[in-house]
């Protein structure tokens, strides 16, 4: 079945205080070389048939991100 | 007056709000998420809660509820509406107030008393209060910081949106201590801190949040 993936994060200009939690857990850890972690949501979606992109995006775009804070891509693959 | 509270899976302020209308002077009606019909209210309330359990994201899922709909064809007529908390997040996500509200900056829920600047006293809800005037309600949250772009937050404070700003601390890291917004017409208002908690001595810390419930009952007679 068809599976299309939409990656979800924070715009640049938005402040990520949960990944900043993570980098400051990484500095702890003794990863100093990571310089910045973003945190974002990944949704792996199941379709029927083949999948519609503008029907898709328009999910991505309306209902699994938030255009006002948060920047979308989907990625369409047939397995 | 009919003041409709709305009440999603989820919502946990819906009871006090109602409270706080008839404390007021007002009728409330109880609303329910999924159906249609708004029962001639002459203005609404989001209460504050975890609709949907927040998943997704605060307010998302509650902004597609079949009611919100009515609610949002409403309110651009010009019905009043007021999102408190939870119902600011369900405002935003369904595009009647500008920004978003995400997860507070320092991770933590934060719970206390807080102190508010009225900056807006022209609005659907704020007219019983005058501008400058400094009131104390609970704000209780724990994504209610709220954030938009830099352009839109200068274009937001030119146009005079921003109703209560946070004084005495900023309990979330919200932008420019933004505390709650408007709609242009000044019909609609969101907030994360909670009025509805703030109108009897008894259980409140002030009852400086009742003059939202008292100056919607004048808004309404003059629509």
């Amino acid at each position: 079945m068809p599976q299309v993936v939409v990656d979800v994060v924070l715009k640049p200009e938005i402040s990520d205080p949960q990944g900043q939690a993570v980098l400051g857990a990484l500095g702890r850890l003794g990863h100093p070389g990571v310089r910045s972690v973003r945190q974002g949501k990944h949704f792996v979606l199941e379709v029927d048939g083949d999948p519609d992109e503008a029907e898709l995006r328009e999910i991505a775009e309306t209902l699994l991100a938030n255009p006002v804070i948060e920047d979308v891509e989907l990625h369409l693959r047939n397995d | 007056m009919r003041i409709g509270v709305i009440t999603f899976p989820g919502s946990l302020d819906d009871v006090d709000a109602a409270r706080a209308v008839r404390l007021a002077g007002g009728e409330p009606v109880a609303l329910w998420h999924a159906d249609d019909d708004l029962r001639d209210v002459d203005a609404v309330v989001l209460p504050g809660g975890f609709s949907y359990g927040d998943y997704l994201r605060a307010g998302a899922i509650a902004a597609r509820a079949p009611l919100m709909h009515s609610v949002v064809d409403r309110a651009r007529q010009g019905l009043p509406v007021l999102g408190i908390c939870n119902g600011f997040q369900v405002l935003c996500e369904a595009g009647l107030l500008p920004g978003a509200l995400t997860r507070n900056s320092h991770l933590h829920f934060r719970n206390r008393d807080q102190a508010l600047l009225v900056e807006r006293a022209d609005t659907a809800w704020t007219s019983s209060y005058v501008t400058g005037q400094r009131i104390v309600v609970p704000v209780k949250n724990g994504e209610g910081r709220y954030v938009a772009a830099p352009a839109d937050l200068d274009r937001l404070e030119g146009e005079g949106r921003v109703v209560v700003r946070y004084a005495g601390g900023n309990p979330n890291g919200s932008s420019r201590d933004i505390a709650g917004v408007t709609s242009a017409d000044g019909r609609v208002v969101g907030l994360m801190p909670h009025p509805e908690h703030a109108v009897e001595d008894l259980t409140g810390p002030s009852v400086d949040g009742l003059g939202f419930f008292t100056s919607v009952l004048v808004a309404a007679v003059a629509a």
